[in-house]
């Protein structure tokens, strides 16, 4: 006899959704509940974000007050001193375009194409040194803005973008010599390490800015701006030397006495055969580093910067508009998460691509 | 001499001489210069501060506090305060961590949709940002004389006021011990080997052992009781204040809701990790052995899991412990807001800067030294060949 093996006929639709949501009586309670606190919790955002908010300024704050839902006007009154700072009114577009100079360079760095060790130095050198210029004028005809008058997200990103700069060199040093088969010299970086790992990071941004003067010579102290960058570089760098560490620890140490045995000196074999393979066993682990270290710049509001958080708090914080902090704090957060969330994404593309390469 | 610096040893050993005496000499350079910038100020150095009395106040303390008491009080005071903040915002966070998580392996899509927009909204906005949002809803609350009400609870600008048991401290404490040996007792008659009894008896045992504890705590309660007042102080307004209850400050309950939330997004993250690497072929071996649904998740799918996530946990469990610095944000007196006050007002830097290093140090080393210990407890034990 034969058997014949009939596929069963494709579910209908309602069939379907039964399957999905309310296969048992458990599930059927998890999916309304789920269901109902999606309703529930959607309904009163939009509620509030669109259909009940003022979007304009022409009201003012009166206008605000007597609507139900978001004040956005707010933004529209005050996104200037929320974006910029204190920077200079006139100025106020070099602010914005070393913004846009910041996110080119990230958005480049993110192309496989730059990624060889003098590329991506390449594209951040200039990038970084092109953002300076905008910043701080004096050359080209720019009218010079000292750096005490940087705020807001310019600043923001300046503090990330230096901190990885320094702070990824360093990473690399550490790392280097963590692994040095001189046990004096790996002992005590790996103390560093350690130590610098252990505290949290506003108490070594509050000590680079506030108690270290007091330990360097006069001639040494230099601007608060870059003792604090020094500092979250430091911090930064203790993280991604572990990183780094960990992707030496990937490469097989054949590798390393198949170079030797070429005769190859130790930063050929360092520069050539281990960083670029433990950079690319890393990558992921980096990316996140770089997401962290992102969020965590919004840290140096507490030793008295005037980056986008501060500015956000100086926004509603003086005279009408008090009662209209949800809408800037929900201004800022969406700033935040934009840049967080698309790195983050990019991420997790990238370690599901590395990942098909390897199967 | 050349001959000598060709000599691999002879270098090696200048190699480390000259790195480890480089780092040493600006370290110590640094110490000296600070001396000498302190001693201008007419500040000695030395821990002989640390006995004077401060001067000023905290805002939140678990011990009595006043101005008349010493430094190493108040430094006591801090680190209560970061490790009281840090082990209230810890068990919020598992919890929600716990639930998200769940959430996202579930295998109902909606509730997955859920859980990764809880994860995804909050794992992306800065901790501190939170921090301050939560802290402005608080502070933007009616005053005590227009007070939200909910459950016996106030919500005022000027802070939550929550019913307490009115009963004498030592009782508290005493009942505080009775409802974690509740937790505990059962746990370890599970795993005592004395009372090896096939399983449905064996959960009898622990009820009783939970139940046994929770009643000693209820009549140490009961027991420990003030005269004359009822059991329950309710929070309530008299006149232009709110007498009675306990109040939490904004500053702290915005923290511990701004870690609970944060790091939650993350503890989700990590116990959906967990859950993933529980193998399939374990789930099924389980079910086609008969056992229930429920009986799966506790018996093999949760414990498998637990030990796959403790490692990481430990990790996120030391950093949302520093995460508790931010409360200088807000000015909520914990150990680092306490050391920064010290700095201000005795001028004490080096000196207070150590301790702060050192505070850390300690509260890092026995939270990695707890968790090492229950790895090891919870290892899988038996015929593995790698230990």
């Amino acid at each position: 006899m034969e058997m014949v093996i009939v596929a069963p006929p494709a579910p209908g639709k309602i069939e379907d959704l039964r399957r999905r949501f309310f296969a048992t009586p458990l599930q059927a309670l998890l999916s309304l509940v789920s269901l109902a606190i999606l309703v529930f919790l959607g309904w009163k955002l939009l509620n509030w974000a669109i259909f009940s908010a003022v979007f304009t300024t022409s009201g003012g704050p009166e206008a605000c007050q007597a609507a139900s839902g978001a004040c956005w006007s707010v933004i529209a009154a005050r996104w200037r001193i929320i974006l910029f700072g204190l920077y200079p009114f006139e100025e106020q577009w070099r602010s914005a375009l070393a913004c846009v100079t910041v996110v080119v360079m990230t958005v480049l760095s993110c192309i496989p194409a730059f990624w060889t060790g003098r590329r991506i130095a390449l594209v951040w050198g200039a990038g970084a040194a092109l953002y300076y210029v905008l910043m701080k004028g004096g050359v080209l005809g720019l009218a010079h803005v000292g750096e005490e008058a940087w705020g807001g997200l310019a600043l923001t990103l300046f503090i990330f973008v230096t901190t990885c700069l320094i702070g990824f060199p360093l990473a690399i040093c550490l790392a280097l010599l963590r692994r040095s088969e001189l046990p004096w010299i790996s002992r005590t970086t790996g103390l560093i390490i350690d130590g610098v790992r252990s505290l949290p990071l506003i108490s070594i941004l509050f000590t680079f800015a506030i108690v270290l003067p007091f330990a360097l010579p006069q001639w040494l102290a230099g601007d608060k701006l870059y003792r604090v960058i020094l500092g979250s570089a430091l911090f930064f760098s203790a993280y991604q030397a572990e990183i780094v560490r960990g992707g030496m620890q990937g490469v097989p140490s054949g590798q390393e006495e198949a170079a030797m045995a070429l005769g190859m000196n130790y930063w050929q074999r360092i520069g050539r055969i281990l960083l670029p393979q433990a950079m690319r066993n890393a990558l992921p682990a980096t990316i996140n580093q770089f997401v962290i270290s992102f969020k965590e710049t919004s840290l140096v509001v507490i030793v008295g910067f005037f980056e986008i958080l501060a500015s956000g708090n100086a926004a509603y914080g003086t005279g009408e508009w008090r009662f209209a902090y949800i809408e800037v704090y929900a201004f800022i957060a969406m700033i935040y998460f934009v840049f967080v969330f698309s790195l983050s994404r990019y991420g997790a593309y990238l370690e599901r691509r590395m990942s098909v390469g390897e199967r | 001499m050349s001959s000598l610096l060709r000599n691999q040893k002879v270098r090696n050993a200048f190699v480390q001489v000259l790195y480890v005496g480089s780092i040493a000499a600006l370290v110590l350079a640094g110490v000296v210069i600070a001396r000498r910038n302190l001693a201008e100020q007419g500040i000695t150095s030395g821990f002989d501060f640390l006995f004077k009395s401060t001067g000023w106040d905290v805002n939140f303390s678990l011990l009595p506090a006043t101005a008349n008491d010493p430094y190493w009080w108040y430094f006591l005071i801090g680190i209560l305060n970061t490790l009281f903040l840090g082990s209230v915002g810890l068990m919020l966070a598992t919890i929600v961590g716990t639930v998200v998580g769940l959430a996202r392996t579930s295998t109902n899509e909606l509730a997955q949709l859920l859980g990764r927009t809880y994860v995804d909204i909050f794992r992306n906005i800065p901790l501190i940002l939170q921090v301050f949002f939560w802290y402005a809803l608080i502070t933007h609350l009616p005053p005590p004389r227009s007070a939200h009400q909910a459950w016996g609870l106030l919500l005022t600008s000027r802070g939550l006021y929550v019913p307490v048991p009115n009963v004498g401290g030592a009782a508290m404490a005493a009942a505080t011990l009775a409802v974690v040996a509740a937790i505990v007792l059962p746990v370890w008659l599970g795993r005592t080997s004395r009372l090896s009894q096939p399983v449905g008896q064996r959960v009898t045992i622990q009820l009783i052992g939970a139940a046994a504890a929770l009643a000693c705590a209820a009549s140490i309660l009961v027991a420990g009781r003030l005269p004359d007042v009822p059991l329950l102080d309710f929070p309530a307004l008299q006149g232009l204040n709110l007498r009675g209850g306990l109040r939490i400050p904004p500053e702290f309950s915005a923290l511990a809701v701004a870690i609970a939330i944060y790091g939650g997004s993350y503890i989700a993250e990590i116990v959906r990790g967990g859950f993933k690497s529980v193998g399939k072929g374990q789930m099924e071996a389980a079910r086609s052995l008969g056992l229930s649904p429920w009986r799966v998740f506790t018996l093999v799918r949760l414990p498998l899991a637990l030990r796959a996530m403790l490692p990481i946990l430990a990790n996120q469990y030391v950093w949302l412990m520093k995460a508790t610095t931010m409360g200088i944000a807000v000015g909520f007196t914990d150990f680092f807001m306490i050391v920064a006050l010290a700095i201000n007002h005795s001028g004490q830097t080096l000196e207070a800067i150590g301790i702060l290093m050192a505070g850390f140090l300690a509260i890092n080393l026995s939270l990695a030294a707890m968790f090492n210990r229950i790895n090891k407890a919870i290892a899988l034990k038996g015929n593995q060949l790698r230990g």
